[in-house]
């Protein structure tokens, strides 16, 4: 996979907005913690755009608060620690994945109710069809023995 | 699912296992029914501005401001912290402004009506002293304080996610009231004065 | 010069209204007079449906026309073109920025509606007179309620005196091939849904679902379907080129618009199978008809009416959401009303087995409607939490990777087995069988992405993928007793393989295809640097030095272009060209990525900030393993859809099943 075959050169030059291409001075020296608050940082959203993480973002508010999660997360401090200091000031909203709370149960549960409720559904107007459909009628003793005889191959004795 | 039914129908009363199947094949309408009667609620609402999806719902009502001590501007427009605000002995509004923002530039006018009726502290947010200095001369800003917030580090502590954003502080240092965006008349003219006066002035 | 005045007199905004307001009447006529007729039995009144849908379409057709005259003759006394176009717009983006905004989407969308309702009275020569009069009744309705609210809420031809000289609509972020293209397609797959709608309520106005109906929705189903996957595949391929830090899919609620028909689309298209070879799953079948429209109707009102919070929001007017959700209440609620009233009389089918390819279709259909509802729940819980509960909660791209994503696992690992599965009854054994050498190369898939891949959801991910596309290959491999008859025998078989069941089977990879993209995609590396010219990174086993920055500027822009070698071991592989442009008029800064691809990987390069101060450039550089199957797998699927539209016995209807117990001339299927 790590061979290229240079089959086709498709140079894209197209037009784009102006992005998010984070300074490379922004980002933690050390890459463990680097990463750490990349992956945190995508799920803190972006106040002032509309549904893009801080480190999609390039509005200032998203750049200070990029500073912000770094400097945390350098001082040693737990994901869920950081997280709960940006809600303090931000309340709910600026997590793009909700917390787990009465609020969200139906949210975080609807995964595993909407399954349940397929296969409910499936299994109730199964149950429903075959109690429709007529029993096969009861064999009578010489029909039960045709019938074995039947299956096993050999020929019907009259 | 594989059918409806097919027994002849009885000529009273639907049985209780049809009447089960009509509930539930009315079940998918019930649903979208609820689904439109929000829609309606929620459009017909953001039109007297009574909902707004864009709303973060900050969480900075009553609580204490944070504590903070920036500079100021210069002598008559001194800086102030947050231990000023919790011994404040009446309502000051906070307004966090920036020369670079223009629906800031817009609502000076109306601070200068605010300023009427308590006194009004300003913070100036990611700008240059020199040119918030400019802002306050040209627009005539009636701030009694000035606070320098050049990093956003304060407003971020305040919840504040864009200028202007201004808060009502009431003695105690609590935040009473909050408008993300700019002034408006109905806040100047009614809101204000209904929230000084539950206050008590 | 001349002809330009001539034919922008002759085709003029108001022609263009009153074209949109007489097509209004004729929709009204078509949805009214064949509905009637359907009733009463009128043979003349259910036979002027066809040429009514004729002529809806030829007068929106002008209308359109119109709009494109005023367009390309720089009409600027005409409020939509002032705001959305420019003298200096190139011609291309003079037309397709028609449907750039929200008027000109409107009437597109009014005009593939009637396109729908010439291609059901052309095609749908052969269907019984009552229900073709029903099916393009309720396409007239449904035309008439968006071209109502073309004209009453959204005019594009409304006058602006004094004209101004030039427009404002010379947007450079928005003159873009894949702007301009993906609406169209996109907007096709939505609207085509109206079709397997309207036949839906046609069969619950005639009070029966049969087989014959089933194969008359399905190739409609299957365009309708194919033209939504491109689109969508368009969009997401659109966002990768053009925002510049690699990102394809964000779980945007205007994406999700698009995702959820498509979902429930999928599920319909394999209902319909089954209600045409075994006549059950009709009620489903019908719901998902009628649900599927309802999504790309909803997703419309829900992305122009300000509720959510996107990044592509339209013109956000609540006035309009409020005629748009009186629309939706008349067609869905209308259409779901009669749902529940008359359900009941859609009789039973055939009775079968769980495990069976019936079964395994309904087991398809359940995890479907589960990541739709999933979906929907999470795109719709923020506005509804901020109604109900006064809470601003927000849902985004993590919460759905961690719910929706590992949902499709189970559908991948059905995909393989589904399709060799015998209707009624079904055994393991002999399907096992048949898959023993496609669950050998998944299991060797998975070994290799265990070592090679991070992330258990991009390792078990690799292995369904693999295991789906290895099936579909299998699936026809013993249809064509590869191996089990001699050559010659499979190779006529393989001829005469029918193109539904290749389609199929296309499709089937294709998913295979675009999921194998996603989890190389998943191991994407990338480096963010600030480098002199000069200066290299080592990034995936290859050295990227930025050779250049130079100055190059365009007709209306001052551009830095940089140049980036990418070399191995030495030897070039690459030479990418991002850069950076400043529009002065316009104060814009637009960016422009450097893609590099040879289909089975890309090299991505970005032009960030240049620091004057120390000479330093900063530079994104993105290395993306399998990036283009993504959209490959999309193209794939679209193929599939369109493959089997083509085999003739996908489009021609079966005829009406005799009244009285005759045995119908159903063409035999052959071993499907």
């Amino acid at each position: 996979m790590k061979r290229l075959l240079p089959i086709v050169f498709v140079a894209l030059l197209l037009p784009g907005p102006v992005l998010a291409v984070s300074d490379p001075s922004e980002m933690l020296p050390n890459p463990a913690q680097e990463k750490r608050a990349e992956a945190l940082g995508s799920r803190l959203r972006c106040l002032v755009c509309q549904n893009e993480s801080i480190e999609d973002s390039d509005a200032s508010l998203a750049r200070e608060l990029r500073h912000i999660l770094r400097e945390h997360v350098a001082a040693g401090e737990s994901d869920a620690e950081i997280t709960r200091w940006m809600v303090a000031r931000y309340g709910g909203f600026i997590r793009l994945e909700p917390a787990f709370n009465a609020t969200t149960a139906m949210l975080w549960c609807m995964p595993v109710l909407a399954l349940l409720f397929g296969l409910g559904i499936a299994v109730w107007s199964y149950r429903r069809a075959s109690r429709r459909a007529a029993p096969a009628p009861a064999l009578d003793a010489a029909e039960q023995a045709r019938l074995d005889a039947l299956l096993r191959g050999g020929s019907v004795e009259r | 699912m594989s059918g409806g039914d097919t027994s002849a129908r009885k000529p009273g009363g639907a049985s209780p296992a049809q009447t089960r199947r009509r509930v539930l094949a009315l079940l998918p309408f019930g649903v979208a029914a609820a689904a439109g009667g929000g829609f309606w609620a929620m459009l017909s609402r953001m039109r007297t501005g009574g909902f707004d999806p864009h709303d973060i719902h900050a969480p900075a009502l009553n609580r204490t401001v944070p504590d903070f001590a920036l500079p100021g501007l210069d002598a008559a427009h001194p800086g102030f912290s947050g231990n000023d605000l919790r011994h404040i002995d009446r309502p000051v509004l906070v307004n966090f402004f920036a020369s670079w923002c223009i629906p800031c530039v817009a609502e000076a006018p109306l601070l200068g009506r605010v300023a009427a009726l308590l006194p009004v502290w300003g913070v100036a947010y990611e700008n240059k002293p020199s040119d918030a200095a400019g802002f306050v001369s040209q627009t005539g800003a009636p701030f009694a304080r000035v606070a320098l917030d050049g990093s956003g580090r304060t407003a971020i502590d305040w919840g504040v996610s864009g200028v202007p954003e201004s808060f009502l502080v009431r003695p105690g240092g609590i935040i009473d009231w909050h408008l993300a965006g700019a002034l408006t008349e109905t806040v100047v003219s009614a809101t204000l004065p209904a929230l000084l006066s539950r206050i008590g002035r | 010069m001349h002809g330009t005045v001539l034919l922008s007199l002759i085709l003029s905004p108001e022609l263009g209204r009153f074209a949109l307001a007489f097509a209004c009447c004729l929709a009204g006529a078509q949805t009214v007079l064949p509905l009637w007729g359907a009733w009463r039995g009128r043979t003349a009144l259910m036979a002027s449906a066809r040429p009514l849908a004729w002529g809806q379409f030829a007068a929106l057709l002008l209308s359109f026309c119109c709009l494109a005259a005023a367009s390309v003759a720089n009409d600027f006394s005409v409020r939509n073109i002032a705001e959305n176009s420019a003298v200096a717009k190139p011609l291309l983006y003079k037309l397709t920025g028609i449907w750039g905004n929200h008027e000109g989407s409107i009437l597109l969308w009014a005009l593939i509606l009637a396109l729908c309702g010439v291609a059901v009275a052309r095609f749908g020569r052969n269907l019984p007179g009552s229900l073709l009069a029903r099916v393009l009744g309720v396409l007239g309705g449904t035309a008439l309620g968006f071209e109502l609210f073309c004209l009453l809420t959204s005019d594009p031809f409304d006058r602006l005196w004094p004209a101004p000289p030039d427009g404002q609509g010379m947007n450079p972020l928005l003159q873009d091939p894949g702007l301009a293209f993906h609406p169209p397609i996109l907007y096709t797959g939505y609207v085509g849904f109206a079709v397997p709608f309207a036949f839906a309520v046609a069969a619950l106005l005639e009070g029966r679902v049969d087989a014959a109906w089933g194969r008359w929705v399905r190739p409609w189903t299957v365009a309708a379907w194919s033209f939504l996957s491109c689109g969508i595949a368009l969009g997401s391929w659109w966002s990768y080129y053009v925002l510049g830090w690699g990102g394809y899919w964000f779980w945007d609620p205007v994406e999700n618009a698009s995702l959820l028909p498509w979902l429930t689309g999928t599920a319909l298209l394999h209902s319909a199978i089954v209600v045409e070879k075994r006549e059950a799953l009709k009620i489903w079948c019908v719901l998902l008809a009628i649900g599927t429209f309802s999504l790309s109707l909803s997703g419309t009102f829900l992305v122009r009416s300000g509720i959510l919070n996107s990044v592509h929001s339209f013109a956000n007017d609540p006035t309009r959401g409020v005629f748009i959700l009186g629309l939706l209440a008349l067609l869905i609620g209308g259409a779901l009303l009669l749902f529940g009233l008359r359900v009941h009389l859609l009789q039973a089918g055939g009775l079968f087995a769980p495990f069976s390819r019936e079964g395994g279709l309904v087991l398809n259909n359940i995890l479907l409607c589960s990541i739709c509802a999933v979906v929907l729940t999470g795109t719709m819980y923020p506005p509804f939490a901020a109604l109900l509960l006064g809470q601003a909660i927000s849902v985004g791209k993590p919460f759905f990777d961690s719910t929706a994503v590992p949902m499709a696992m189970p559908l991948l690992a059905t995909m393989a087995i589904g399709p060799m599965l015998p209707w009624k009854r079904a055994r393991l054994t002999p399907v096992l069988q048949r898959l023993w050498w496609a669950s050998l190369l998944a299991l060797l898939a998975w070994a290799v992405a265990a070592f090679g891949v991070s992330g258990t959801l991009p390792v078990l991910a690799a292995g369904f993928a693999v295991w789906v596309i290895a099936g579909a290959v299998a699936d026809l491999a013993s249809r064509i007793l590869l191996f089990r008859a001699p050559l010659r025998d499979s190779a006529a078989r393989a001829r005469h393989l029918s193109r539904a069941v290749l389609g199929a089977a296309i499709a089937h990879a294709g998913v295979g295809v675009t999921v194998l993209g996603l989890v190389g995609m998943s191991q994407a590396q990338h480096a963010i640097v600030s480098v002199h010219p000069g200066d290299g990174v080592d990034l995936a086993g290859m050295r990227w030095t930025l050779r250049s920055v130079r100055d190059a500027d365009g007709p209306n822009y001052h551009a830095h272009v940089a140049t980036i070698d990418v070399t191995r071991n030495g030897r070039l592989i690459a030479e990418l060209h991002p850069s950076r442009r400043v529009f002065p008029l316009q104060h814009q800064t637009t960016t422009e990525v450097a893609i590099r691809t040879d289909l089975v990987s890309d090299l991505y390069a970005v032009l960030g900030d240049e620091h004057e101060a120390d000479g330093t450039v900063v530079l994104r550089l993105h290395r993306n393993p399998l990036a283009p199957w993504i959209w490959l797998g999309g193209l794939l699927m679209a193929i599939g859809g369109f493959l089997s539209l083509s085999d003739r016995r996908v489009r021609v209807g079966a005829p009406m099943r005799a009244r009285r117990g005759a045995v119908p001339a159903v063409p035999a299927p052959a071993a499907e």
